[in-house]
């Protein structure tokens, strides 16, 4: 059955756990477990065993920590040697001196070599102010012209093409026309070719000589499988990669082939594609991906999104007051709205710690439409002033919404743990001496403002303890963490609190499966904490 | 060139990057012990097979022990065996007696749905019946201008719409009105690629699904879901995830001709029955081959009559 790396390695980790000391003979059976994770996630089985083997050295090497948990040893092996193996990270794109900078981007077909195109284009714009010139390549593909140039409309980029031209001579004009209107960058984008098209491979090759890119970068499919080593060689061979592009990665794949291709390649992994708009490129992270397989989330991924898409004054004036212990029905409305934006609530889960395993959940999206609907049902002085809500006016909340009445009581309900589990922070916080840094690291990232961290940082910590308390719960509760803000995010909470909110589809419902899941991520929670400190 | 000697030699070049791996291992007339087994299981691995690999070298381990295998031959036959007897032959879908024959087409983003359509247009026009396409791909820019230009190529009719971001059950709906009105045999109902974790878009799916069958009851009659050939074990969270939402009958697995296995479709077909329908071959309209168990067997294991060829 399929199951995510995450989940392998949850599984082979707890094997060790509690042991004081690796041996060369307790660790086997730890990476039998992440060797078979590895398969499983698609990494080719090479690429499997040498990661093992380095990973045992390591862990059994000089490295070795005293006083640490054989199965924290352990997992701190993986994950450097993860980082390792798929570092460096951020690498960008060298702009050449006297430009125009020519991008090639190649691939197999259906990579998604057209839509990362302008997914590039505007990235570069945006970060470089780059004036880009994107150039149709793909004469084979029908439509694939008229594909780039709706995306060039839709991005404001330019699109340049020869009608009845050859792909090299398209491109070699496409860079003279790069030169001619001042653009700086140029992007080729080629038709999609299997690396075994002995023809096709040398059509790529022969634009590569015509253009002389600055980059050449292979698109590949994150869900690709052991073949992603083949193909990866092959153009590898024929093009001298300068980088990867890896896309699709919004999906549940775990992304196996990252590790293959950047394996066999040695080109580093650039950008990876996390939607289907545009600006669904995000720039490639070794450690966060590390961080993800491992199960340890992608913080800093959420931190990010939370950066572009929600206002930073409004998202303190929401935290301070839930601290401040004056948060209305309207505060809890607002936050709702700022992690809506921060895309599906699926994407959003799967990016938070401890939530790896649960990536497979399905979470219905219509949940968080009915919730907002019970709020726009409210006036916006029963927002401000939730304590006016009685029977009749609840009555009325859940008739304008189309739900029955229980709908406005539970959404109250957890209306008043948020506030009180905001409440007990606010106070530990501003009252009490806190001695450990995490905890008031946490408290700085719900303040949203706190010198102890890059306020930036805050906001996205904070926002998780209101999410925690949105979904349902009290999410919120004072503790030591590992990512600051985090620390006090109960990710079982989040999903007693999906389902208590009616997910139709999750695979385990039922208290008994939620009450199990609460437990064990709290105890992982509780690790996690140690291991930090 | 003919058209069997151009099959067989795309059939071959993925045939022998399969079979060399596991003659590989048995080059120089090696025993059967634990270092080949552990070879020949990372050979089934690399054909995309999963765990699968080992439950069939633990297989394979079990008989050696009983005495039952000698030499390469044996294992190749217990291989070809074994995986055989995990594949249904899905045969071709079937063409209901009277009215147009439903077909609505599903897959992640890439895997190649459109251009499937376009070879199966291809395979029914050539079988003298009228196709009508439904360009229900309204998300992916020019993606209808895409399935337009393969329509024009294959004689088939269209319908499209011309905006971008239409309801694609409304095209759906009026293809089929289409379908029915001018007496066509069979429909394809295109869809936007969508990744099968965005529940939003799989449920845009389902009304896609829905729509259909109100204009007629037993439509869709086939919802098949396009396989990326590449793709790893993914490809089965793709199968149960889509077979979840809009009862897929059956798959078709595109892009073969690389070296690309699709070991995949043996858990999917042990997960959920799933028939295999299509193999994609190529990037020609006629790239397109019935599925047959045994081709897609021996391209595995290999057999000694092939990989000499």
């Amino acid at each position: 059955m399929f199951e995510t790396l995450t989940k392998r390695l949850t599984g082979s980790f707890s094997l060790l756990r509690g042991r004081r000391e690796l041996t060369s003979d307790n660790i086997q059976e730890g990476l039998k477990e992440v060797r078979t994770a590895l398969m499983e996630a698609d990494v080719h089985f090479q690429v499997a065993r040498d990661f093992t083997s380095r990973v045992e050295t390591r862990a059994l090497g000089d490295q070795r920590m005293q006083g640490v948990e054989a199965s924290e040893q352990f997992i701190h092996a993986v994950h450097q040697e993860l980082v390792q193996l798929m570092g460096p990270e951020d690498a960008s794109i060298t702009f050449a001196a006297p430009g125009p900078t020519v991008v090639l981007m190649a691939g197999l077909q259906g990579a998604g070599k057209t839509t990362t195109c302008a997914k590039l284009a505007v990235h570069l714009r945006e970060t470089r102010h780059s004036k880009v010139l994107m150039v149709a390549a793909d004469v084979k593909r029908p439509a694939a012209v008229e594909q780039l140039r709706v995306l060039g409309r839709q991005t404001d980029t330019p699109v340049f093409h020869a009608e009845g031209k050859a792909p090299p001579e398209v491109c070699r004009l496409g860079v003279a026309e790069a030169r001619r209107t001042g653009a700086d960058l140029v992007i080729l984008d080629t038709a999609g070719r299997l690396h075994v098209d002995d023809e096709m491979m040398a059509e790529v090759a022969e634009i590569a000589a015509l253009t002389q890119p600055d980059a050449q970068i292979l698109v590949a499919d994150a869900m690709t499988g052991q073949d992603a080593v083949r193909s990866a060689e092959a153009f590898n061979q024929k093009l001298a990669l300068t980088g990867v592009i890896l896309t699709k990665l919004d999906g549940d794949a775990r992304g196996g082939a990252a590790l293959s291709i950047k394996q066999v390649t040695g080109a580093p992994i650039l950008f990876v594609g996390t939607g289907e708009k545009v600006d669904d490129l995000d720039a490639f992270s070794a450690d966060r991906m590390a961080g993800r397989i491992l199960g340890m989330g992608d913080v800093v991924g959420l931190v990010d999104q939370a950066q572009k898409n929600i206002d930073e004054g409004e998202a303190q004036a929401s935290f301070e007051k839930l601290v401040m212990g004056t948060f209305t029905l309207q505060d809890m409305f607002s936050m709702l709205g700022m992690v809506r934006k921060l895309g599906p609530m699926k994407k959003v889960m799967g990016m938070m710690p401890g939530m790896g395993q649960l990536a497979d959940m399905d979470v219905d999206e219509r949940q968080f439409d009915r919730l907002e609907a019970l709020f726009h049902s409210m006036t916006p002085r029963e927002r401000l002033r939730p304590q006016t809500l009685d029977v009749a006016r609840r009555r009325r909340v859940a008739r304008g919404a189309g739900q029955p009445l229980g709908a406005v009581n539970d959404l109250m309900k957890r209306y008043q743990q948020m506030g009180k589990a905001m409440k007990k922070l606010g106070k530990l916080g501003l009252g009490s001496k806190i001695g450990g840094k995490d905890k008031r690291a946490a408290l700085a990232g719900l303040s949203g403002g706190g010198q102890m961290m890059d306020p930036s940082l805050g906001r996205g910590g904070g926002l998780m303890g209101g999410l925690g308390g949105l979904m349902g719960g009290a999410g919120a509760g004072p503790g030591g963490a590992m990512p600051p803000g985090m620390g006090d995010m109960d990710p079982a909470s989040l999903m007693g609190g999906a389902n208590a909110m009616g997910s139709s589809a999750t695979r385990q419902s039922g208290k008994d499966a939620a009450k199990k899941r609460k437990e064990k991520a709290k105890a992982k929670a509780r690790r996690k904490n140690r291991r930090k400190k | 060139m003919g058209l069997l000697d151009r099959l067989k030699q795309r059939l071959t070049r993925t045939r022998e990057a399969l079979s060399d791996s596991i003659s590989g291992v048995f080059r120089g007339g090696r025993e059967i012990d634990q270092e080949l087994l552990q070879n020949l299981e990372e050979a089934l691995y690399t054909a995309d097979l999963g765990p699968l690999a080992s439950q069939l070298v633990a297989e394979i381990e079990r008989r050696h022990k009983r005495g039952e295998l000698k030499g390469e031959e044996d294992v190749r036959a217990c291989l070809r065996e074994q995986l055989l007897g995990r594949l249904d032959p899905g045969g071709e879908p079937l063409l209901t007696a009277s009215g147009p024959t439903v077909f609505l087409i599903v897959g992640v983003n890439g895997s190649g749905k459109t251009t499937s359509i376009a070879k199966i247009a291809h395979r029914y026009t050539q079988a003298g019946k009228k196709v009508l396409l439904g360009a229900g791909d309204t998300f992916r820019a020019a993606a209808a201008d895409q399935l337009e230009i393969w329509a024009e190529r294959n004689g088939a009719d269209i319908v499209r719409q011309h905006k971008t971001g239409a309801d694609p059950a409304a095209v759906a709906f009026d293809a089929l009105q289409a379908g029915v009105a001018r007496g066509s045999d069979v429909i394809l109902i295109d869809t936007a690629g969508r990744l099968h974790t965005q529940t939003n878009l799989m449920e845009e799916l389902a009304k896609v699904r829905r729509v259909i069958s109100k204009v007629l009851p037993e439509a869709p009659h086939h919802t098949l879901l396009v396989l990326d050939g590449t793709n790893g074990q993914n490809a089965i969270q793709q199968a149960r995830l889509f077979t979840q939402t809009v009862e897929v009958s059956g798959a078709l697995v595109a892009k073969l001709d690389g070296t690309a296995r699709g070991g995949a479709v043996f858990a999917i077909q042990e997960d959920l029955g799933l028939p295999i329908h299509f193999v994609g071959t190529g990037e020609d309209l006629q790239d397109l081959e019935v599925f047959d168990p045994g081709t897609f067997v021996d391209a595995i294991v290999g057999s000694p009559a092939h990989t000499q060829s």
